[in-house]
């Protein structure tokens, strides 16, 4: 495959991909837009999730508790100083600052990835469902801790009135950040290390790769982009509380991995959009039939009836064909 | 601290720890025999709880029944559950049941929901049930007296049908190791069928005592105390049935004094504190008290 292909696919998608958003925001009206804002961050979640659980087969459920890290600290940094002052008890440095979304969004998803890091150091030393298990009480702790540290979050009121600045032009550029990275760390030989891993890590360790610096790495990315999923998604709801990132979110983001395919960001990518749009679906079908539940139900049953019948997903572990011919090797 | 409040104290992790046994019970058998962590495990608890209600509250039918038909009924859940979603994929990573698990577990949360309301139901039951005993500083309800001695009489029954019967024979075969056990001509299917049907009746036995226990139950219930469950049998080493008794005894306690002994302030912390002991454990003795050394867990 040569480079300039390559070069050629990302500028057309890119492009396409900003005319896209410019038609879509002159086109649409706010309810729409705002569904197409949760597919793009939807897809975020999904892509980065695909690294940690798809590429390097880390079985992680903590992903809710890397957004809320990311969303809580973007809140802080962004909210108006005056507003801050009123109803929080920060240290004076915090309760005085007031960042811009960038730079907010970014210390946002590092924080959530030095989590990732202390998190990971002790608990990627367990394997396959008991990493998972592991994961989902990091997740439980977070949200306890949330709750129970009233002064600074408000418990369970959590923050309301953030300011709106997620829009297209913030979610699809994260979009396309986490797809890239993504796609250039598979292609890349420490993308095939964590395959290794994934593969038979007794193999791969025999061949010289550093397990555990792998698995840490690959749960930190995973981890900052959930985080900046989470100040994202904390800007366009404006409000945020412990149980926005519950385990109901874990098993979504695991869904749309498992439909995509575990391990393809294609897949990840597609089964991000197809999981958005059900949800969507299925919410106007719930309200009237004043059947609360119904779309749950469904989802679950999609998820075990896949996992019965296609267990591989849409598209298992690969890129489609057109995309990538390197991936055929 | 007077020695009459410890005591009160530890009755009451008593009282918690004989559930959380008969909930670790069924995720140890499950995992001993297929390797699966069962999501929907705790919210066997939560349907148990609920068809106690019925019965109690709208039939109005008597005690020992109630009970009876709850364990037969968490039986067929177990069942239901294990040729719905489990034995399809069988043979599958392990991973792929644990997806299908949670799966199954949000789909009974929301059939929950979806035909009884997410609002909480009162739940009691007949007076002399209620009625307090006093016995010196310790005072307790009949139907905690009733939880913990019938905990105590299923896990006796529990632990003669594994080690004296038949079925107990093939359940142990299967889980040292299945292909063996196939090869002895131990019909494996039914086997694993018994363990999710004993597993399954235990859960929804204790849903019946959380019921009595906490006077209030919603479709939501089963999901922490599944989960504590869980973190119960680790402690207790997963796969071993005994393992799983003293770890749901050991957590209860634990948690009770947890709760009782430190500041107030830190009681909302309980939920934190069962899960960072979880990963603790985990580290530093993935095998818990009893289990074998054979699994990797790290």
């Amino acid at each position: 495959m040569n480079p300039n292909r390559n070069r050629l696919i990302f500028m057309t998608l890119i492009l396409m991909g900003i005319g896209f958003v410019a038609l879509v925001r002159s086109t649409v009206d706010e309810y729409v837009l705002s569904i197409i804002n949760f597919v793009g961050i939807n897809i975020v979640l999904a892509v980065s999730l695909n690294i940690t659980n798809g590429f390097t087969g880390l079985f992680s459920l903590g992903h809710p508790g890397f957004m809320a890290i990311g969303g809580y600290v973007t809140a802080f940094l962004t909210f108006p100083v005056a507003r801050k002052s009123m109803f929080l008890e920060l240290p004076p440095w915090l309760a005085n600052l007031e960042l811009p979304f960038f730079p907010a969004l970014l210390i946002g998803g590092v924080c959530a990835g030095l989590t990732g890091l202390l998190v990971g150091l002790p608990v990627l030393r367990l394997r396959g469902h008991y990493l998972a298990v592991a994961t989902l009480g990091f997740l439980i702790i977070v949200q306890v801790l949330i709750t129970n540290w009233e002064s600074v979050t408000r418990g369970p009121l959590g923050l309301n009135g953030l300011p709106a600045f997620t829009n297209l032009w913030w979610v699809y550029p994260w979009v396309v950040l986490t797809v890239y990275v993504s796609w250039k760390l598979k292609f890349s030989s420490y993308g095939r290390s964590m395959i290794s891993i994934r593969e038979d890590d007794t193999a791969a360790q025999c061949l010289g790769v550093n397990l555990f610096q792998t698995r840490v790495v690959a749960l930190v990315v995973g981890a900052f982009f959930a985080g900046v999923a989470g100040g994202l998604w904390a800007h366009l709801v404006t409000a945020i509380t412990p149980t926005s990132f519950s385990l109901i979110m874990a098993f979504h983001i695991v869904v749309m991995v498992v439909v995509g395919g575990t391990g393809s960001i294609t897949g990840a990518f597609i089964g991000a959009v197809i999981f958005s749009v059900l949800t969507e679906i299925f919410r106007p079908l719930e309200e009237s039939l004043d059947a609360y539940g119904i779309g749950e139900v469904l989802m679950a049953l999609i998820l075990i009836l896949i996992l019965i019948f296609r267990p591989q997903g849409l598209f298992g572990s690969r890129e489609p064909g057109f995309l990538s011919v390197r991936d055929r090797s | 601290m007077s020695t009459g409040y410890l005591a009160q104290q530890i009755v009451n992790g008593l009282i918690l720890g004989s559930m959380y046994a008969l909930v670790a019970i069924g995720f140890s058998m499950i995992y001993g025999i297929i390797r699966l962590i069962n999501f929907a495990h705790g919210d066997v608890v939560m349907i148990g709880a609920f068809i106690t209600l019925y019965l109690l509250q709208a039939l109005g039918a008597p005690f020992p029944f109630v009970a009876l038909v709850v364990l037969i009924s968490g039986a067929i859940i177990g069942i239901l559950i294990e040729k719905g979603a489990f034995r399809p994929m069988r043979g599958a990573p392990q991973v792929t049941g644990f997806i299908a698990s949670l799966a199954v577990s949000i789909m009974l949360q929301n059939l929950g929901i979806l035909f009884l309301t997410a609002q909480p139901r009162n739940f009691t039951f007949p007076d002399y049930l209620q009625s307090v005993i006093k016995t010196g500083p310790v005072s307790f309800r009949v139907v905690d007296l009733v939880i913990m001695l019938s905990a105590l009489a299923l896990m006796c029954g529990l632990m003669l049908l594994v080690n004296k019967t038949r079925l107990g024979m093939a359940m142990r075969a299967t889980a040292e190791n299945i292909d063996v056990a196939r090869l002895m001509g131990i019909n494996i299917n039914r086997t694993i069928m018994a363990t999710f049907a004993i597993g399954s009746a235990l859960a929804a036995i204790a849903g019946l005592m959380w019921g009595g226990k906490f006077g209030q139950i919603d479709p939501l219930l089963g999901f922490v105390p599944g989960l504590k469950s869980f973190v119960a049998a680790v402690i207790g080493g997963v796969g071993s049935i005994p393992g799983a008794i003293l770890g749901g005894y050991v957590l209860g306690l634990s948690e009770v004094l947890f709760v009782g002994l430190l500041p107030p302030i830190y009681s909302a912390f309980r939920d934190a504190f069962v899960f960072s002991t979880l990963i603790v454990i985990l580290l530093i003795m993935p095998n818990g008290i009893f289990g074998k050394k054979t699994e990797e867990r790290t």
